[in-house]
């Protein structure tokens, strides 16, 4: 069972052009920034956006085909959808909302009610069976979502940033409820998020997008371990570089060479973590290979640590502590060096 | 008639002194229509400066308008029993006088497809015929009519006035009504009529009179007495009136 | 919280507004003859003609919700040459004098009319003179009401349901049937009101059109413009009661019809 997809579309400013490969046994997320795209892939596969070129199949059944001219409207493809803002309907009862699904596609209504009965005990809402969406909470609303997209066995679960409606405490709970649903869930599964954590929690492999591409796919830790994308950094928390790699030093875009203790050649990334990055207000002597000037560019303080952005040949994030920024008198604008050692300086191909 | 009101009659300029001016609003039943329009411009014509204002509608309309404080200066009915009832309801300044009579003929449209030729041909089965309503004076003549000729139809539209009737015919909704002689000729090529015999026919008669209140009594009893006048009376008759 | 003052001049115009519309009712309310209400209200003309407006009514908004909610779905969700004009036209008979909505039915539906005269010499059935003439004429300047309600609630609505509906496996007449419709209920709910009421109230198209004869064609307006003449204090209880009415079916509708729900 596979979902295979190639998708080239253009919506409003965004170019979308990717294609995505999923398989029974992984758990999927799209990763990327608002507007890259990632929602509107997810809507492309539901067979909700129209494709100027490419196709959909899914478990060897041609969904969508541009070239040969065949489209599977979204109410014949074997899936389900967890939408952002649930879109639960409101003048129908809980249970009615997860028997939907069983009813449209051909079940009498007995089986639909008690299909859906079954679906509302596992996740733990068979009370509110004959209540109305607008009187749950958001945890609870989530829930009843995923159970009407799950009753009707669809082979693949679509989910479009299935927590970000709900607040950060409910959040942490619903997660771990969802992971579980997930689990047992055996068709193929994909979802949407913007958020890193739930990302890294729920998915057994990331995919990033970005400006409607794919920039970098593999597992968290893979991902998290060699971003190849400033977002991805960014998520992750540490500075990413990109040069020409010579036996042991990289020449950076801007013409900087940093030592990196490492046997790359080639076009590479190489990554520093903050914390590696020393700050010194005259220029240091020592073992450090590094030692660039700079100019501070911006103080953040984030759980306890101080980020110190430093502009110059080479730009990078330092973590220090805030004694050190007081002791240093570090300021916007403050004159300083920064220092990292060759070892700290990861290295991979670009 | 004339010397009853006492102006100067026969066409000749108001010479007895008071020259007319203002304007007047004349309330007169619908089937007055394209006469009294023509004795109101010939009328301006005479008396320059002048205006003789016509309002037409079914005769109870008329008397509801004026009794519910519609400005009128001068009402002409399509039968005595409606001018009784404003004067009875005080409404009405002097006497009233008969101007004109009528009588009552089968409208059909040109050519009578349906072949109408009496008033037993109106129950004639596919024949749509149709009425102005019983208090309408032209509905209760009709009534009136059918009864004395012993013929019972049932109109299947009692309309608010007797120009509605002519205008069902000629649009070809309904085939026959019951209405004046005069509504005949006035309303042309489209129509033709069919005569209704003496012996069961209704000679309806017109009184006019002045409303009382009128805040031109001068040139409100000068009209009225022009449609009394010689030249009124033939005016009225080259439409198919008969002498009042 | 604190009340909001009125301007002075705002209180001045809103009072005479409101006046202007109160004291015709007071008036009607004052001058009914209340003793013989009763009689008025059960002579049998009376009766006749409300039984037939309210089956009239009542018919031309069942066709209103038949023919309008079709209409409306059009105007709201597609796009094509003409559509601008074709709403227009709909829209039209709102404006029109009720008169010469009765005259566009005669030439098109009366005995000589584009289709009425198709349907004389095919089945010998004419319209006007007909409880059916009266059902048309009040659709006629009724419907668009309807319409435009029903069109704005489509409009508004949130069509990410119909997704989600379709998603679940839903085909189009599904969607339409229990997600598109019940969600735009209280839309329909109160064009189709409106409608009635309109429709109940309708006088000149009727009589151009359909005529006016006890117990087929006359409605209860046509009923009261008649009593008018003959008894006119029975004419006002009739009106008192069809002003009454339609208050009714407004003041039930202030919450939908004034904020959108």
């Amino acid at each position: 069972m596979s979902l295979e997809a190639a998708v080239r579309l253009t919506l409003g400013s965004l170019a979308l052009d990717m294609e995505l490969r999923l398989d029974e046994g992984e758990v999927v997320a799209m990763l990327g920034p608002n507007g890259a795209g990632k929602t509107t892939m997810l809507r492309a596969i539901a067979g909700l956006v129209p494709l100027s070129a490419g196709g959909v199949t899914l478990d060897g059944r041609v969904l969508e085909d541009t070239g040969a001219g065949v489209y599977v409207p979204t109410e014949e493809r074997p899936i389900g959808v967890v939408f952002q803002d649930y879109l639960l309907f409101p003048h129908l009862s809980v249970l009615d909302n997860v028997a939907f699904g069983v009813r449209a596609r051909g079940g009498s209504a007995a089986v639909a009610r008690e299909k859906a009965a079954a679906w509302l005990e596992r996740v733990g809402l068979a009370a509110y069976a004959g209540s109305k969406p607008q009187t749950l909470s958001g945890g609870q609303r989530q829930r009843v979502a995923l159970a009407r997209a799950l009753a009707p066995d669809p082979r693949l679960l679509l989910l479009d940033e299935p927590l970000a409606a709900l607040d950060v405490t409910t959040r942490a709970e619903v997660r771990r409820d969802l992971k579980r649903h997930l689990a047992s869930f055996p068709g193929l599964r994909l979802l949407v998020t913007h958020d890193p954590l739930e990302a890294v929690a729920l998915a057994d492999r990331l995919v990033v997008i970005e400006h409607g591409r794919l920039v970098q796919t593999g597992t968290p830790a893979e991902v998290t371990g060699q971003p190849r994308s400033q977002y991805v950094a960014d998520l992750v928390g540490v500075n990413l570089l990109r040069g020409q790699a010579d036996h042991g030093s990289v020449r950076l875009a801007e013409g900087a060479v940093i030592a990196a203790a490492a046997a790359e050649s080639g076009e590479v990334f190489a990554v520093i973590h903050p914390r590696a990055v020393a700050l010194h207000r005259q220029r240091p002597d020592g073992s450090p290979r590094n030692v660039w000037p700079g100019r501070v560019g911006s103080v953040e303080l984030a759980s306890g640590r101080v980020r110190v952005r430093v502009e110059g040949p080479v730009s990078l994030v330092a973590e220090v502590t805030p004694g050190a920024v007081k002791e240093l008198g570090l300021d916007e604008g403050s004159q300083v060096w920064l220092a990292f050692k060759s070892t700290e300086v990861g290295v991979y191909p670009a | 008639m004339c010397a009853v009101i006492g102006v100067a009659c026969g066409g000749s300029t108001g010479g007895s002194g008071s020259v007319l001016s203002g304007t007047i609003s004349v309330f007169a039943a619908a089937s007055l229509t394209d006469s009294f329009k023509a004795l109101g411009t010939a009328f301006q014509a005479e008396h320059s400066g002048t205006t003789v204002q016509l309002n037409f509608a079914g005769s109870p309309t008329l008397v509801t308008q004026i009794e519910q404080g519609a400005a009128a200066d001068v009402f002409a009915s399509a039968d005595t029993s409606n001018m009784d009832k404003l004067k009875t309801d005080g409404f009405t300044a002097g006497d009233a006088k008969v101007f004109a009579h009528n009588k009552l003929a089968i409208v059909v449209a040109a050519g009578n497809p349906k072949g109408i030729n009496s008033l037993a041909d109106l129950a004639k089965p596919g024949v749509i015929y149709i009425s102005a309503a019983p208090t309408v004076p032209a509905g209760k003549y009709a009534l009136q009519i059918l009864a004395k000729a012993g013929v019972n139809v049932t109109p299947k539209s009692l309309e608010t006035d007797v120009k509605s009737v002519v205008s069902k015919i000629r649009l070809g909704e309904a085939d026959a009504g019951i209405v004046y002689t005069t509504d005949v000729t006035a309303a042309g090529s489209k129509v033709q009529g069919v005569t209704i015999p003496d012996n069961v026919n209704v000679v309806a008669t017109y009184p006019v009179a002045e409303v009382k209140g009128t805040k031109n009594a001068n040139l409100a009893s000068a009209f009225i007495a022009y449609v009394l006048s010689a030249d009124g009376q033939a005016k009225l008759q080259s439409f198919g009136f008969l002498a009042g | 919280m604190r009340a909001e003052r009125v301007p002075v001049g705002i209180a001045i115009l809103a009072a005479i507004g409101a006046a202007f519309f109160i004291l015709p009712l007071l008036g009607l309310l004052i001058r009914s003859p209340w003793g013989d209400a009763l009689t008025a209200l059960t002579a049998a003309e009376t009766v006749e003609a409300l039984k037939l407006s309210l089956v009239a009514s009542v018919s031309a908004t069942a066709l209103g919700l038949v023919f309008g909610v079709p209409l409306a779905w059009v105007f709201a969700r597609l796009e094509f040459p003409g559509r601008d004009l074709l709403r227009a036209l709909t829209t039209l008979p709102m404006v029109l004098p009720p008169v010469v909505g009765g005259i566009a039915l005669l030439l098109a539906f009366g005995r000589r009319g584009l289709v009425g005269s198709w349907l004389d010499s095919a089945f010998g059935f004419t319209l006007p003179f007909t409880t059916v003439g009266v059902v048309m004429a009040e659709a006629f300047v009724a419907m668009p009401f309807l319409i435009i309600t029903v069109e704005a609630g489509l409009r508004s609505m949130d069509r990410r349901y119909e997704e989600a509906a379709r998603a679940l496996g839903a085909r189009r007449w599904r969607v339409l049937t229990q997600v598109t419709l019940p969600l735009i209920g209280p839309s329909l709910f109160a064009g189709a009101v409106l409608c009635w009421a309109r429709a109940l109230g309708e006088f000149g198209a009727t009589i151009t059109f359909a005529g006016n004869f006890p117990g087929v064609t006359q409605t209860m307006p046509l009923a009261v413009y008649l009593l008018l003449e003959t008894n006119q204090e029975a004419s006002y209880i009739l009106s008192l009661v069809l002003l009454l009415v339609s208050l009714a079916v407004l003041v039930a509708l202030r919450h939908r019809w004034l904020g959108s729900a």
